[in-house]
């Protein structure tokens, strides 16, 4: 058990070692200045002058947006017709069926928010073709309009008074040529040499020791697991996602890939230290959030290792802890961290099925996409993280004395009202989602629908309810992972998980743009001494208050009748 | 007028609160404040629930139960009314004890007779006069009005309004020509023209405020009015929710439980003092003797960041005073001292008093008889007396006495020159003096520092206030009381357009500055600074153009604003943090409550062990209940404000209000569990 502690420790410590330079880096990036990355400028211009941008206009936060989210609609077409008549075009050496529309719908929306909930299988659902040129497209261009996002927002702290936020296409081909693409070369190839296919043949057929035919699905695989962790999509190759031997083949893979999905969130911290030159302040973010994180992760682990309750009371020993749904290769304290680390950062990828974990790690795991924001998702993790500070400005700012300010702009009412609009969002598409499926589910068990809502639930109780208030949580939270005992492919799932991984998207990132663009549009306060320092720790565990007070708690009543009635009852 | 008392609750107006908290059930009054209008709503609902038990429900328990619940949320409701209009009702019983001494005082009206005002004066009463009116005060009467003096000077006991006895002088023309209606005219005669309408003085103004006919939520307060508006509908959809989860879980759950769940957890604690807060800050204001015109203005108080004082009143006391002789080489100090008391035995400036002061002889004792004493004028700069002995004193500058001296063919000591710079580079005036044309030696005047004023400026620091001195002294003088006296910076020789200068550039910089001022030429600077106060003794123009007038004509007034804006920032913060803390004990009263009969391994969640689902959920709301009418004393008084730097503030308050927050409900919860316990 020891190895497997260290091996959680070790590829923590390596993260933080590997974040801290590519966060220097990736502000220089953004600062313009020189870097090592710098024979990417022949192509970033060629890409600017054919595509007819001028990457020096100035940008105020509503220009911003509306650049982001037209192209982001552009894409959405895009990838709803080709999954719509995958089966007809090229790259199909499997022969796999069209999507139906309410599962285009949701798999088009899904990868375009970065989320990656995956109602179809990969072996089945998708072509090469789709897999290649829709799937891993939006993972890089998901992954960038988040960072883009997330810098249009350090501009707007940067200055004293500014309407510019920068240049939306500039900073968001920026982030794919020098940050993601680098990055996910080196991984795939790591990858691939570890045994991830890479190869365009169909289904390959072995014959087992056994003497049977086995058919096993490949692809050229490799690539798109790089940008599925760097860019904490997590959306898989195969069904079984990073538990799947080709996917995830062994604990070097593993650790590479649990190391990659929280490289840049992490690295996008230490950046916003460099890049507004407030390292203090990154830090004491950098702080709360690991608190956050290790208040997750450790209940997770020794849950997973002490084993299941109902086993042991059969008298049976467990002296590998909790094994079923796990990766023998992986164990418990490997899968436990994966999980909660691939739930806190809007990953989730999964080396192991959540559903199978025991009542308190599914707690974690749902806390903290419920948070969404100790580290979170590539860019937007931050743009979560913003909102509660806004709050906590609100609140803090007005208990030492002062009308609220951060960093030398008043907050105000309009602010407020956009910060609390994002709260309720979320509040209102996971609770409004869940409730909306409970009420089905007991009022009209019988609908005649392509799945009957009875037949949603793998396991009745509590159980059921933890699945279906874990899928409108993972949608959300755009995380993409999910208890499977959901029968999640069918109309009423794929759309209504759809809209709530829209709004979850955007509205999150629509929020902290406008709040950053109106801030930094306001008069410049310098700080004084009855000023409230936002860098200073005792502001950072406020922030922590608010978002157990606002998260946590605003949740008690469906988390308990989900996974803490679920735990009471088996201890 | 200054109130004394320390009670909160006087018991005339708690009478008055307790009937007002009724009058504001009125839903048109009850939608101005959205937290609260939704509990009463939830009262509303359970009554409806009432009824329907009366009629034969059996699905939503005792009758008994509902009634209590029903009764609790009425209960909250009316605590919250009764905090707002126990505020409205202090900050009018103070605005009405300071308009009380100005009612129906009889007024010497002149009334004009063609184009020119005649001598022909009806007495009417003061309600009469309206704005232009000219009247007559003399000796003894009660100025009827407010208004400004146009013609003739007077002394004035304002006591009435300031609790000050010394008499002040009002004169026509100048800076001090405001006079306040209720005080009293001690000496001579004036004329004097009404300023203000009748019901639109400055006090009127203030009452119409606290009242609430014309209360405007402030920005900060409409800030936070949103912020708990959604927390409110985060809970609105945490309790419509939990009917299909409830469902799903088999767990019936009655409309008194989903009614009270609601009530605990949204901000009741803050929504239900917000405005009492507000009108509490305006209050304090006011008890300080400083009428403010808008809310607003005392929440900027608690953002300035720079505040204007004028030196002489604010950082040194009145005027500046002798406090050494220097006698020059050879000069017996006896005989100094001497020619130093002769020499301003007329002198009746504040300077030539305080040489006496110093001196400490009895002035009785010098024989002045016959004695020509010698006036300063501008050209002489200098003043003393000619005694019948033939003996010449002259007190004058150092360059008057300088030349006296050497044209007298004497030399100047050197030591006394010397002497001289000493005292001008440290702030103070040198007086030289000289007997018969010899130079005998030199006063030294000082300003004399506040008391204390060093300790006010310190705190100010540490709050994070810059504080600017304003003064017409030189730039050396000012200097140097600018670093005794501790303030940040100074405006020497300064010209009421330095002043606004200085405000302009303040605020680019993004800050917020504050001054005191009273003359018709401060007017423009009082109107530009961010909170600019009005000497109640100055001109109508300068109290027009600020947003708070000081009635006290305090100058240190400010130090006291700048406080009283942060307490009140500062309880409105602290109040809800520790509202919304509450949450988390009322969850683990009523979660467990709701789910316990269904699903019974839930009761490892009743940490509180309470006794009954229902006694559970009683509790909780009757401490929802409570808990407002104890904090009632607290949002009336104010936070505590502590320089002791922001961090450290929010260390301690979140301690004291986030910590305290969280623990306290446990406590009450489960005491008045145990309580009811006996009862059910």
């Amino acid at each position: 058990m020891f190895t497997e502690l260290t091996g959680v420790v070790v590829s923590f410590l390596l993260v933080v070692i590997l974040a801290f330079p590519l966060g220097r880096y990736i502000a220089r990036v953004f600062k313009g200045e020189r870097t090592i990355t710098d024979f990417m400028n022949p192509l970033e211009r060629l890409i600017f002058r054919f595509c007819g941008i001028d990457p020096h206009r100035k940008m105020n936060w509503k220009e911003f947006l509306k650049a982001m989210l037209t192209v982001n609609l552009l894409w959405f077409v895009y990838a709803f017709f080709a999954f719509l008549f995958q089966a007809h075009l090229p790259l199909n050496p499997d022969g796999n069926p069209n999507m139906t529309p309410d599962l285009s719908f949701n798999t088009a929306i899904s990868f375009l928010v970065n989320c990656n909930l995956q109602d179809y299988s990969g072996e089945t659902g998708v072509t090469y073709l789709t897999q290649l040129f829709v799937i891993t497209f939006l993972q890089f261009v998901s992954a960038a309009t988040g960072i883009a996002c997330l810098i249009a927002v350090f501009n707007g702290l940067k200055e004293k008074t500014t309407n510019n936020l920068g240049n939306f296409w500039e900073l968001f081909t920026k982030s794919i040529t020098r940050i993601l693409l680098p990055l996910c070369i080196v991984m795939a190839t790591l990858l691939a040499f570890n045994g991830t296919p890479a190869s365009y043949d169909a289904k390959d057929t072995i014959t087992t020791v056994q003497g049977d035919t086995v058919q096993v699905s490949r692809g050229p695989a490799a690539g798109m697991i790089a940008i599925k962790h760097l860019g904490t999509n997590g959306g898989g190759w195969f069904g079984a996602n990073s538990a799947h031997p080709l996917e995830n083949p062994n604990y070097f893979t593993n650790m590479l890939e649990v190391i990659a999905q929280m490289l840049i969130p992490i690295a996008m911290i230490f950046a916003l230290g460099f890049y507004i030159n407030r390292k203090k302040f990154a830090y004491v973010i950098f702080g709360i959030m690991t608190v956050g994180m290790l208040c997750l992760v450790i209940p997770t682990i020794l849950a997973e290792i002490h084993g299941n309750p109902l086993i042991a009371k059969m008298g049976i020993a467990q002296p590998t802890g909790a094994m079923e749904g796990k990766e023998v290769r992986f164990g418990p304290a490997a899968s436990g961290y994966w999980s909660i680390v691939t739930t806190i950062i809007s990953t989730g990828s999964v080396n192991a099925m959540h559903d199978s974990f025991m009542p308190v790690s599914g707690l974690m795991q749902m806390l903290g996409m419920l948070v969404n924001a100790f580290y979170g998702g590539c860019g937007v993790g931050i743009l979560n993280y913003y909102i509660y500070i806004i709050i906590a400005v609100f609140i803090s700012g007005l208990m030492v004395g002062r009308t609220p300010e951060f960093m030398g702009h008043k907050v105000e009412a309009r602010e407020v009202k956009i910060a609390a609009l994002v709260t309720l969002l979320s509040a209102f598409i996971i609770k409004g989602g869940t409730a909306l499926a409970a009420y089905y589910f007991v009022h009209h068990a019988n609908a005649d629908w392509a799945v009957k809502p009875s037949a949603w639930l793998n396991n009745p109780g509590y159980h059921g309810f933890s699945e279906m208030l874990y899928q409108y949580t993972s949608s959300n939270a755009n995380n993409g992972s999910g208890y499977e005992g959901l029968a999640d492919n069918n109309p009423f799932w794929n759309i209504t998980a759809g809209f709530a991984m829209i709004l979850g998207r955007y509205l999150p990132i629509i929020g902290p743009l406008a709040i950053a663009g109106l801030l930094a549009n306001k008069k410049y306060i310098p700080e004084s001494a009855g000023t409230l320092k936002v860098d200073s720790l005792t502001f950072g565990v406020m922030t922590f208050a608010v978002i157990i007070i606002i998260t946590a708690l605003s949740y008690f009543p469906p988390l308990v009748l989900g996974p803490i009635a679920e735990y009471f009852s088996i201890h | 007028m200054r109130s004394k008392s320390s009670s909160l609750f006087p018991r005339d107006l708690l009478a008055q609160a307790f009937k007002e908290s009724f009058v504001k059930l009125k839903p048109a009054i009850m939608i101005k404040n959205p937290v609260m209008f939704t509990v009463y709503i939830g009262t509303l609902i359970m009554l409806g629930v009432c009824i329907w038990i009366g009629a034969g429900e059996t699905s939503q328990g005792s009758l008994t139960y509902n009634i209590s619940i029903f009764a609790i949320l009425l209960l909250t409701v009316l605590f919250a009314n009764f905090a707002e209009a126990i505020a409205e009702a202090r900050g009018k019983a103070q605005a009405d004890s300071l308009r009380k001494t100005r009612e129906d005082t009889p007024a010497k009206k002149i009334f004009p007779v063609g184009e020119i005002y005649t001598n022909e004066v009806k007495t009417v009463p003061s309600s009469q006069l309206r704005k232009g009116d000219v009247f007559l005060c003399e000796t003894g009467d009660t100025i009827p009005m407010d208004g400004e003096i146009i013609e003739g000077i007077a002394t004035i006991d304002e006591s009435a309004i300031t609790g000050e006895s010394a008499p002040v002088i009002r004169e026509a023309g100048g800076d001090k020509s405001s006079v306040t209606g209720g005080t009293k005219v001690l000496s001579d005669r004036i004329k004097v023209r009404v300023t203000t309408e009748p019901g639109e003085s400055f006090l009127d103004k203030m009452i119409a405020l606290v009242e609430g006919a014309s209360r405007q939520k402030t920005p900060n307060e409409i800030a936070l009015t949103i912020l708990l508006a959604s927390f409110t509908i985060i809970f609105l959809i945490v309790c419509v929710t939990l009917k299909p989860f409830a469902d799903y879980a088999g767990t019936p759950i009655t409309i008194a439980a989903f009614v009270s769940l609601y009530v605990c957890l949204i901000p009741t604690t803050i929504g239900g003092l917000l405005s009492a807060i507000g009108i509490a800050g305006m209050d304090r204001a006011l008890r300080a003797n400083v009428i403010t015109k808008s809310g607003k203005a005392v929440e900027t108080a608690g953002d300035l960041d720079t505040l204007l004082l004028d030196k002489t009143g604010t950082i040194t006391i009145g005027n500046r005073k002798a406090t050494h002789f220097w006698p020059a080489d050879g000069i017996d100090k006896t005989v100094f001292t001497e020619a130093c008391v002769l020499s301003s035995l007329a002198d009746q400036t504040p300077e030539g008093k305080s040489i006496l002061e110093l001196a400490d002889l009895n002035p009785n004792a010098f024989n002045t008889n016959g004695a020509r004493f010698i006036e300063f004028t501008a050209e002489t700069r200098s003043s003393g007396i000619d005694l019948p002995g033939g003996l010449k004193i002259r007190k004058g500058a150092f360059d008057a006495i300088r030349n006296l001296v050497t044209r007298a063919g004497h030399p100047f000591p050197e030591e006394t020159a010397e002497r001289v710079k000493t005292i001008a580079s440290n702030g103070g005036t040198p007086l030289v003096v000289s007997q018969n044309d010899k130079a005998l030696g030199v006063i030294e005047l000082q300003d004399i520092i506040k008391p204390g004023i060093q300790e006010r400026f310190d705190r100010l620091r540490k709050m994070g206030v810059k504080t600017v001195m304003v003064t017409g002294d030189n730039p050396l003088t000012a200097k140097f009381i600018a670093e005794k006296a501790g303030v940040d910076d100074f405006i020497a020789e300064a010209k009421p357009e330095d002043k606004m200068n200085y405000i302009k550039k303040e605020q680019q910089g993004g800050k917020l500055v504050a001054m005191m001022g009273d003359g018709t030429n401060d007017a423009p600077a009082l109107a530009q600074a961010d909170v600019g106060v009005a000497m109640n003794s100055g001109t109508q123009a300068a109290k027009e153009a600020g947003n708070m007038v000081d009635l006290d004509n305090d100058p240190t007034k400010l130090i006291e604003i700048v406080e009283i804006g942060k307490q009140l920032l500062m309880t409105r913060g602290t109040l809800t943090t520790f509202s919304i803390a509450n949450d988390v004990a009322k969850y683990f009263a009523i979660v467990p409550a709701l789910f316990i009969t269904s699903i019974p391994a839930l009761q490892a969640l009743n940490i509180m062990q309470l006794k009954s689902p229902q006694s559970a959920i009683l509790s909780a709301v009757i401490f929802n209940a409570i808990i407002i009418p104890f904090l009632i004393p607290l949002a009336l008084r104010g936070v505590a404000y502590k320089p002791i730097g922001a961090s450290a503030l929010l260390r301690r308050n979140l301690m004291i209000y986030g910590v305290g927050g969280i623990i306290v409900p446990f406590i009450g919860i489960k005491a008045i569990d145990m309580l009811l316990a006996v009862f059910m």
